[in-house]
């Protein structure tokens, strides 16, 4: 994309008309510069994933993968080597699956009530919710721990996933009630008027309507808990996660079998994100 | 029945809310005043004497988060502003790829993308070692286990989060509004300082909240990237809860740490208005 283009799409300026003030050259010579500082942070994001994708192709010959070897395929089918790893893979993307599957269900309902009725105990709910997306991840699994402790629960598979569903709910919720305050009723009504039940006029008019809404909050459920770290490492006793099973390797090296699982979980998450932007291009 | 609809549909999400996130802060704080061991178990003593010890021991670590927090999310504002500008105004009809691409680096997790900075800053890593070599850099140059480390790692992780709400708020300004302030012949700097900035001011705030909390509480960046130096008071709650079992110093620090943020967030949402903040927040 050349400049002129850019400025020929460009519908939004926050700069004067062109000579008014300031000499276009400038302007153009400014813009030019910040392009040039956007595309340097995105490297800058983008380098320890590169670093990543790379040397999951280096042919290491000690533990720690550290300097460049030459290349190699071979780690790609020695990912059974580490069977703790593939099952902390594993563990990682049940729990995923499970706690977005009852955030988005629960989140849905929640957001439902919030965007569609005034209530009582409406203001604690959004404070509530507030606190559960502001309280820093420590603390959060800091008490809850504190709580697994004190009524003797043991830590594991079940309390990661109560903790996971705890930390998206809000952000599910959020995403589904603004979905809903910008709901047009009158189709409601309209369905109404025609003799549908509420339940069909909730299954046949108001679900498909929020339905980007609630994609959107279940892809940011999972996508929360697929790389959550601090709260799972409080919440998770014995049971491992691929984030917690890197941690644990950091002091004795990470082998390339992590970078490759690493990539390969990007891999699906560009795809789950390249449709969910494509998704909303559509819908707008 | 129609009547109950809104508090049958908050039910479930609420009583989760409640059991998992309000009860255990509670239980939190009767912890922190037990007295005990794992092996032979913690009684209810109200030793509340456990919270100024704690801050005794661990004022430097408290104080050095807090510091590490401060400088990261004005760094982060600093390197934010200008991208979130850049795209909003200037992004055209590819607003929505500039902002994938700063959402992609989230599908690595956070651990592994923190562990790829320690192999690329390593004293004889990929940057390093060359500039080593070529006589550029003294033998005994090190990046890894210093200040500049943890806080350039929270910066990293954190960035995202500054970038989109600023970038939400600039993309909400009306451009007839700037457009405007130019026919009343504002210079474009008056423009940017006193309609653009203020406008944008919220989206700040809200980046504010989403960085600097979870900065001063991080202990991976500091675990990974730090020395013992560096030690941050998320590393001591960490290690006292998990790996020395000390629940009540543990839960004593959480809860002061808690305590301490939830005033200031809610001082902070309390004089911008908690909807607009949350609003930002959840974006």
């Amino acid at each position: 994309m050349s400049i002129s283009e850019s400025d020929v799409v460009n519908g939004v300026d926050a700069g004067p008309p062109a000579g008014r003030r300031s000499p276009l050259n400038t302007r153009r010579l400014g813009d030019r510069l910040l392009r040039v500082y956007v595309w340097l942070i995105i490297a800058w994001l983008f380098l320890p994933i590169a670093v990543m994708i790379v040397f999951g192709f280096n042919d290491t010959q000690s533990k720690s993968n550290v300097t460049w070897q030459g290349f190699t395929l071979k780690w790609w089918g020695r990912l059974d080597e580490y069977p703790e790893l593939v099952a902390a893979v594993l563990n990682s993307l049940k729990i995923a699956v499970l706690a977005t599957v009852i955030t988005t269900v629960i989140g849905t309902l929640m957001g439902l009530a919030l965007g569609r009725y005034r209530f009582r105990g409406q203001g604690a709910t959004n404070l509530v919710m507030f606190a559960a997306i502001a309280s820093p991840e420590l603390v959060m699994g800091a008490s809850l721990l504190s709580l697994f402790i004190s009524a003797g629960v043991q830590t594991g598979f079940a309390t990661v996933v109560i903790a996971h569903v705890l930390f998206s709910l809000s952000f599910v919720a959020i995403t589904v009630r603004a979905r809903v305050i910008g709901l047009d009723r009158s189709i409601e009504e309209a369905a109404r008027d025609l003799g549908a039940s509420t339940w069909t006029t909730f299954w046949r008019i108001t679900f498909p309507m929020i339905l980007p809404g609630v994609v959107s909050g279940a892809l940011l459920a999972f996508a929360l808990s697929i790389d959550d770290f601090v709260i799972t490492q409080f919440t998770s006793g014995a049971t491992q996660t691929f984030p917690l099973w890197i941690w644990g390797a950091t002091r004795i090296g990470v082998p390339p079998q992590v970078n490759i699982l690493g990539t390969l979980i990007f891999a699906i998450g560009v795809v789950i994100a390249v449709v969910n932007t494509v998704n909303g291009r559509r819908r707008t | 029945m129609k009547r109950l609809a809104p508090y049958l549909l908050i039910l479930p999400g609420g009583l989760w809310l409640a059991i998992f996130l309000v009860v255990p802060m509670v239980f939190m704080a009767s912890v922190s005043t037990q007295e005990g061991d794992v092996v032979n178990g913690f009684a209810q003593t109200f030793n509340f004497s456990v919270y100024g010890d704690a801050l005794m021991q661990y004022k430097t670590q408290f104080l050095r988060s807090a510091g590490y927090g401060l400088v990261a999310t004005v760094v982060s504002i600093a390197l934010a502003y200008p991208m979130a500008y850049w795209i909003a105004f200037k992004g055209g009809n590819r607003k929505s790829t500039y902002l994938l691409l700063v959402l992609l680096p989230f599908f690595v997790s956070f651990v592994l993308r923190t562990v790829s900075w320690r192999f690329l800053l390593a004293d004889d890593g990929m940057l390093l070692a060359p500039l080593k070599s070529a006589g550029l850099l003294p033998e005994d140059f090190h990046v890894l286990q210093t200040t500049f480390a943890v806080i350039g790692g929270l910066v990293y992780n954190y960035l995202p989060f500054m970038i989109l709400p600023i970038y939400v708020a600039l993309e909400r300004v009306d451009p007839k509004v700037v457009e405007a302030a130019q026919d009343l012949y504002a210079a474009r700097r008056e423009a940017f300082t006193k309609i653009v900035l203020p406008l944008s001011l919220p989206g700040v705030f809200a980046g504010v909240l989403m960085t600097f909390v979870p900065m001063t509480a991080d202990y991976v960046n500091a675990g990974i990237l730090g020395g013992p130096e560096n030690t941050m008071i998320g590393n001591i709650i960490q290690t006292e809860y998990l790996v020395n079992n000390d629940y009540p110093t543990a839960a004593a620090l959480s809860f002061t740490l808690m305590a301490a943020m939830l005033i200031g967030i809610f001082a902070y949402a309390k004089a911008l208005g908690t909807e607009n903040v949350l609003e930002a927040a959840a974006r």
